[in-house]
């Protein structure tokens, strides 16, 4: 499953996006303590599958929570996806 | 003071069934920040439904519409085998059995209305707007949910409503009655492409113009939202934008897909999907014991 | 002896300024309402009155603000981030950090002891990220948004917000009313919210202090408490925090 997780506004889409198919296979879940903002936890989802997912408390702020990672300029590869072995995250901006 | 969403309230129940004979008695209530749904499914079949105002207290909301939905059937909570909470008040659903996301239940709702046929959902309730991919047996296998932004949502469509003080029902109708398709209005913002309207109605534009382009703006937006997680057919739209035509017309030409319909009310996805998820959690514990 | 004016064209008021070697001899604000062009022309001659000038006796206009093409007489224009450090580095030297929130955009801007622009960040497009939204919720609390300000500063009692729309923010407040909730309480988790939206582009562009609030919303002593617990730091408040960025495009106007 393909999940998105965000929103859009007027400023635009802000998506961090999961597939729990390529999340499900991933042992060491590295994401959760590679985001500086806590961005990720690990749920059990409604089909029993223990996979990553974006905090609720973050999914209507994700422009400001993913900001401290995303200068405008010279932008280093986001740590989350750096971590995601299996290279189930994606972000939309 | 704003109004909130506006429908009525309603429930049905099968007077030929005797749910009695029934062997699986399953629930799924869902408890949405504007309306309450309970559902009663019997062996697979829909049976009753109550769907009411959502009111301060979550847990006080699901029991309203449980009450009513079983009114008039002899059923009583005992009678019923398992129950699933939904919605944005799901965890505060006290005599559910468990609690399932409002997308997973959508989709396995919407794959009973619609059919198995069904592969793509849009939802726009009253403070979200939901795309929801899933197979022919009603498993997600791809969603984007927004509640954080009221455009392309019931209440930004209610704004635009109350600003030309026109029903919402007649929004969609109104907004066809043009002889040329206006450009949108700019901004997406509703606070803000309310304030265009406002000078657009100052120019002289008929509220039907003006509407016009609002919807036209909302189907552009939601229509992004639903290229971002792909549409497959057959695609159906439920929730309460279902019935604004002005949308779902403008809607279907920008993706090129028209609709599925359907005789059930739209706004049973989510508590249906919920009880037949109850279903299927009921027929393995009695399977495991 | 050279004259002067800048123009901010912006979504809810126009301010003119207009300079004689430097110094503010004039200075209007006026609504933009429904006709942008007429308005900005009474500003602009609204401060030419008070400086006792003429149109003729102003060799260069410099415009700014989202309308600034409405502006009159303006030979040119210059972004609101640039006419804002203008404006605020003329009179806070030492600032480093310049926070602009207006009616319908927030703004971060980290500059540098030149004065120049190193990086910014905005909240736009979205009424929940500027004065809009303080706006819209003093409306639901039938608060004159004058007042919300201050009535926030008598709340001892922090709440969350959970909503990030101004559109369902309202309808927040109207729960949280029909729940009883002190007007004061709901008045600072209004700011504390904005606040945050704030914050979090000031974290963006990295702030360091002197920290300036100038716009608008500036004028909010709820906001400006929120903000200067959110950053942790103080936040420096000049006189006429609204007329910044037209100070800044008269400024720029003298190297035309």
């Amino acid at each position: 499953m393909k999940a998105h997780y965000g929103y859009k506004d007027g400023a635009g889409d802000f998506f961090v996006t999961i597939d729990t198919d390529r999340c499900l296979v991933c042992e060491d879940r590295r994401c959760v303590p590679a985001c500086p903002s806590g961005v990720f936890e690990i749920i059990v989802d409604d089909y029993d599958d223990e996979v990553a997912a974006v905090v609720e408390d973050h999914r209507k702020t994700l422009k400001y929570s993913c900001a401290p990672c995303k200068p405008d300029r010279d932008r280093p590869p986001l740590p989350c996806i750096a971590a995601c072995a299996p290279g189930a995250i994606s972000h939309s901006w | 003071m704003p109004e909130y969403w506006r429908w009525t309230e309603q429930r049905w129940h099968d007077q030929d069934r005797d749910w009695h004979d029934g062997e699986l008695v399953t629930a799924g209530v869902d408890v949405g920040s504007v309306s309450s749904q309970a559902v009663i499914v019997v062996d697979g079949e829909l049976y009753a439904f109550a769907s009411r105002r959502t009111g301060s207290d979550s847990p006080e909301s699901a029991k309203r519409a449980m009450d009513w939905a079983l009114e008039g059937t002899g059923m009583t909570l005992d009678d019923i085998g398992f129950v699933v909470g939904t919605g944005y008040g799901r965890v505060n659903v006290p005599f559910s059995n468990k609690a399932v996301t409002e997308i997973a239940c959508h989709a396995r709702g919407a794959n009973f209305m619609y059919g198995p046929s069904v592969r793509t959902v849009l939802d726009m309730g009253g403070q979200d707007c939901k795309v929801i991919r899933c197979d022919e047996r009603g498993k997600v296998t791809a969603f984007a949910m927004n509640d954080k932004c009221a455009a392309g949502t019931g209440r930004g469509m209610e704004v635009f409503a109350d600003l030309l003080a026109v029903s919402i029902e007649e929004v969609g109708e109104l907004s066809l009655q043009v002889e040329e398709e206006p450009p949108p209005v700019s901004c997406t913002c509703v606070v803000f492409a309310k304030s265009e309207a406002t000078g657009l109605l100052r120019e002289g534009w008929p509220k039907s113009k003006v509407l016009a382009s609002y919807c036209s703006a909302m189907s552009h937006r939601v229509s992004t939202l639903l290229e971002q997680v792909g549409v497959e057919e057959d695609f159906a739209i439920t929730g309460g934008i279902a019935k604004n035509v002005g949308v779902v017309k403008r809607l279907e030409n920008e993706i090129g897909v028209k609709a599925l319909k359907t005789t059930y009310d739209t706004q049973i996805a989510g508590g249906l999907g919920a009880a037949l998820f109850a279903q299927n959690l009921l027929r393995k514990q009695r399977g495991a014991s | 002896m050279m004259i002067t004016a800048g123009i901010d064209v912006g979504a809810k008021t126009i301010k003119a300024v207009v300079l004689r070697d430097g110094d503010i001899v004039g200075k209007a604000m006026t609504l933009a309402g429904f006709d942008a062009r007429e308005s900005a022309e009474q500003a602009f001659s609204s401060a030419l009155a008070q400086a006792g000038i003429t149109v003729d006796d102003v060799q260069h206009v410099v415009a700014t603000g989202a309308g600034r093409r409405y502006a009159p007489h303006a030979k040119g224009d210059i972004s609101e981030v640039s006419s804002a450090v203008k404006g605020v580095i003329e009179r806070h030297p030492a600032a480093r950090t310049v926070i602009d929130v207006g009616a319908e955009e927030g703004r971060a801007i980290r500059c540098n002891e030149e004065g120049n622009v190193v990086d910014f960040a905005l909240n736009e497009k979205c009424a929940a990220g500027a004065g809009a939204f303080t706006e819209a919720m003093s409306r639901a609390l039938e608060v004159a948004v004058e007042d919300l300000g201050s009535m926030s500063l008598t709340s001892t009692n922090p709440i969350p917000m959970n909503a990030q729309c101004a559109v369902f923010a309202e309808s927040e407040v109207v729960s949280l009313l029909h729940a009883r909730t002190p007007k004061q309480d709901i008045a600072r988790a209004v700011h504390d919210a904005i606040a945050s939206r704030i914050v979090s582009l000031a974290r963006k562009v990295g702030f360091a202090p002197e920290v300036v609030l100038v716009g608008g919303l500036a004028r909010n002593v709820g906001f400006v408490d929120s903000l200067q617990r959110a950053l942790g730091c103080a936040v420096v408040v000049p006189n006429d925090p609204e007329y910044f960025g037209a100070f800044g495009a008269a400024l720029a106007a003298r190297n035309v």
